[in-house]
Order: C-alpha cells, then sequence, then structure tokens
C-alpha cells in the first residue's frame, strides 16, 4: 500500500496524534493503512544490552511491563507524562516516534538513550539512530514507503544506574513546554561512570548533550558539577516561543529542569 | 456519489451489532447516529474533552479518535452499557446523583467512564489516582470536586 500509494497513504496506529491532525484538516490521507491488527508488531523482547519494542505495542502496556521498567526505567517514568489514561490506552510507542512532536516524551526517551529504529518497507529493512531518525518538527527521515517496525532502547548494564524524567505543561498530559530527562551510573564510591542528559520542547527535535554529560563522568556529581552540565545544556537550546511561555523562559526551563533530573537521577544511583 | 461500505460485527454493551460503514466513520458518529446509542456525547472531536469516551475491550478510550472499523472484532460498552441489566442505575452513577457530580451533564458519560475503568482495576483508588483517571476529562461547571467525591463515595459502597 506505502509503495504503490506514497504521500497520499499514511499507517495509522493508535491514532491519538493522526487522527486529531485530520480532524482539524491539517493532513487529508487519500489512504490510511492499519496496523492494529498487526501482532507480529506487538511484542517486547529482552535482549543482552537493548530491549525492542514492536512499533504497535501500546503505550499502556508498555507503561505496565515490569521487566521493561526494571531495564528502561526511563520508560515508564516518561509515560507517566504522555496524555492521559485513555490516550495512553490505545496510543503506541511506534506512532510517538513517528509523529516526531519535539516536545513529546517518547522521542526526548529514544534521542537520549541513543534508541535504534527499525524501519522497513518492502525492499527491506534499515536500522538507524534516534538522531538520525528525527529530522525536525513532525518530521523523520522515514520513506513514504517506509513503516517504522520495531524500537530498540539501550540497557545499561552498570549495577548502580538511575534516571529521572521530568517536564512543566499548562496542564498535566498537556503538550510539554519543556521536558527532560537524565540517566547516570556511579561506581561504590559514588563517582560517575556513564551519563546521558536530554531535553524535549527545546528545540526543532529532542536534543541529547553526550559531550556536556561525558564531563559528568568522573565526577562526584557535586551540586557545582550538575550546575554546571544544566547551566551549559540549556544554552544549547533553540526553543520557541508561544502565548504560554517566551523563548527565554523556556530556556530558563531547560536549566532547571535538567538540574533537577541529574540530582534526582544520581540520588537513585547512589540507592542502588 | 457512492462511497465503499465496509462490514463490521461489533460487540456494544454486550449485543452484537452488524453494520455497512464507510472507512472514515468515526466510532463516536457510529455509535450515536447508526445505533442511536446518543448517550456518548461528541464534545471536541479531536481528543482533547473526553465527553466521547467508551470502553474498548474495557478500556477507556477516546471514541471520536477511532473509526467504526477499527472496532471490528472488539467489544465497545458505552455509558448505556454501565447500568445494571434490569435498568437501574450502578454504584457509580448513584454516587454522581447523590453529590451533584454533573450540572449541565455534557461531560457526565466521559466522566463515568473514565471513573469506571479506574474503579474496575483500582477499587481504592486514592484522590489522587482518581484526579488522575479523569484527568484526561473536561467539565466547565463542577469545578471536578463534586466528581471526585462521587468516585470516592462509589469506592466505599462497593467495597
Amino acid at each position: 500500500m506505502l509503495a504503490t500509494h506514497g504521500d497520499s497513504a499514511r499507517v495509522i496506529a493508535g491514532g491519538q496524534s493522526l487522527v486529531p491532525m485530520m480532524a482539524m484538516r491539517l493532513l487529508r490521507p487519500a489512504f490510511l493503512v492499519d496496523i492494529n491488527e498487526i501482532t507480529a508488531l506487538k511484542f517486547v523482547k529482552i535482549e543482552k544490552d537493548f530491549a525492542r519494542t514492536g512499533a504497535c505495542m501500546r503505550q499502556c502496556v508498555v507503561e505496565r511491563d515490569d521487566t521493561l521498567a526494571a531495564r528502561v526505567p526511563l520508560l515508564r517514568q516518561a509515560l507517566a507524562w504522555v496524555g492521559h489514561v485513555q490516550t495512553r490506552n490505545r496510543g503506541t510507542v511506534g506512532g510517538s516516534l513517528a509523529h516526531a512532536d519535539p516536545s513529546a516524551e517518547l522521542p526526548l526517551v529514544a534521542r537520549m538513550l541513543g534508541a535504534k529504529i527499525v524501519l522497513r518497507s518492502s525492499k527491506g529493512s534499515r536500522t538507524l539512530d534516534a538522531g538520525q531518525f528525527l529530522t525536525g518538527p513532525m518530521s523523520t527521515s522515514a520513506q513514504p514507503d517506509e513503516c517504522l517496525e520495531e524500537i530498540h532502547w539501550p540497557v545499561w548494564s552498570e549495577k548502580r544506574t538511575g534516571s529521572a524524567f521530568t517536564e512543566i505543561a499548562i496542564r498535566h498530559g498537556d503538550f510539554a513546554m519543556v521536558a527532560a530527562a537524565a540517566q547516570l551510573a556511579v561506581d561504590e564510591s559514588g563517582r560517575c561512570t556513564r551519563a546521558a542528559l536530554g531535553l524535549g520542547g527545546a528545540a526543532g527535535t529532542p536534543l541529547a548533550f553526550a559531550e556536556i554529560a561525558a564531563r559528568l563522568v568522573g565526577t562526584k556529581l557535586e551540586d557545582k558539577a550538575i550546575e554546571d552540565a544544566a547551566s551549559d545544556a540549556s544554552k544549547e537550546t533553540d526553543p520557541g516561543a508561544d502565548l504560554h511561555a517566551t523563548k527565554e523562559y523556556r530556556r530558563h526551563l531547560a536549566r532547571v529542569l535538567a538540574g533537577r533530573v541529574l540530582r534526582e537521577a544520581r540520588e537513585k544511583a547512589k540507592l542502588q | 456519489m457512492s462511497e465503499t461500505l465496509h462490514a463490521v460485527s461489533i460487540e456494544v454493551n454486550g449485543k452484537r451489532r452488524e453494520a455497512q460503514v464507510p472507512a472514515r466513520l468515526s466510532l463516536v458518529d457510529f455509535l450515536r447516529d447508526e445505533l442511536r446509542l446518543t448517550g456518548t456525547h461528541v464534545g471536541c472531536e479531536h481528543g482533547i474533552c473526553g465527553a466521547c469516551s467508551v470502553m474498548l475491550d474495557g478500556e477507556p478510550v477516546r471514541s471520536c479518535l477511532m473509526y467504526a472499523v477499527q472496532a471490528n472484532g472488539h467489544k465497545v460498552t458505552t455509558v448505556e452499557g454501565l447500568g445494571k441489566p434490569d435498568g437501574s442505575m450502578s454504584a457509580l452513577q448513584d454516587a454522581f446523583c447523590e453529590t451533584h457530580g454533573l450540572q449541565c451533564g455534557y461531560c457526565t458519560p466521559g466522566m463515568l467512564i473514565a471513573a469506571q475503568g479506574l474503579l474496575d482495576v483500582n477499587p481504592h483508588p486514592t484522590e489522587e489516582q482518581i484526579r488522575d483517571a479523569i484527568g484526561g476529562n473536561l467539565c466547565r461547571c463542577t469545578g471536578y470536586q463534586q466528581i471526585v467525591e462521587a468516585v470516592k463515595l462509589a469506592a466505599e459502597r462497593m467495597k
């Protein structure tokens, strides 16, 4: 279907973003390809250093999955902020990534952890880094004949790992003005051995700060080091402005929230 | 101009309903216009207000964000299906009446579905869990307080 109709066809999974866009006539696809009944796209598989989720896994199912929460804790932490019960019951993890809203929670987690996205077309499949896949607001590098098939979420094997997710929105469940996610691993002495930090709603795509996070490695994650990292990250943001918040306010939020998730992740890592 | 029709078979409130529907007919329009089950309300039609909430296979979803063809082979429960078989109100519905959990009534079917969805999986919710469960449903009359009280009262009675 996608190969034949190209741009005039769209894949529909949960429809929690696509159908509103169609209702508002922002999109008028001539054909909808419904993947909801494809059971091959509904699975969770744990591999050695990553967890695989099928594109059509409902957000509520992923949220409830304890094995997944133990290995990729950011998924459950982020999903608590995704929409509402009724939308998570229908919305899918793959759909959220393919929709690529710059303020959305799951693309942020995928970007900051360095998840892999598997795309399939009638010609075969290819695997992309989340950073290559997410190209701009509501845009991805998926071709019109490609369907998102599965996502590979990196699993950190470090014993003392902690992660945190937070955001500010007008109301809980609304689009985030700014969202922040962090994951940190420490050794017995509390020294940081691995770090990841990301911000959503702060540019055209979710942002990951690999270099800034790498500077935390080797430190004891003192408040000063965390404040510096949060401040450096906020300087790299390029948020938009709207009725609800100015660019300056969003940048301020980026710094405050980045600091908050880094401190929370540090405390959780130390407790492990 | 004739539109292509698709056969659907959906179990609605325990009864199997067969119909021929166009691909782009939303589930809520199917329930209201074809089955005349007008208890489910149409509010924003883009997934914000929650008035159109129904249960799909026992879990609350927004029926304005689904097409009727997507419900083929599934079970749907609307507000009409919440009452007891003899037509009397459920414990939750009674509690809404008693605590004045509604004024104009527009959001009520969606609120009932959301609250029932919560009580089905969590019979003793905290106030925070109740507020979270109805967080996706807009009410412009009550200020939500009496709705929260209604759910609490129903939970207490169902102990």
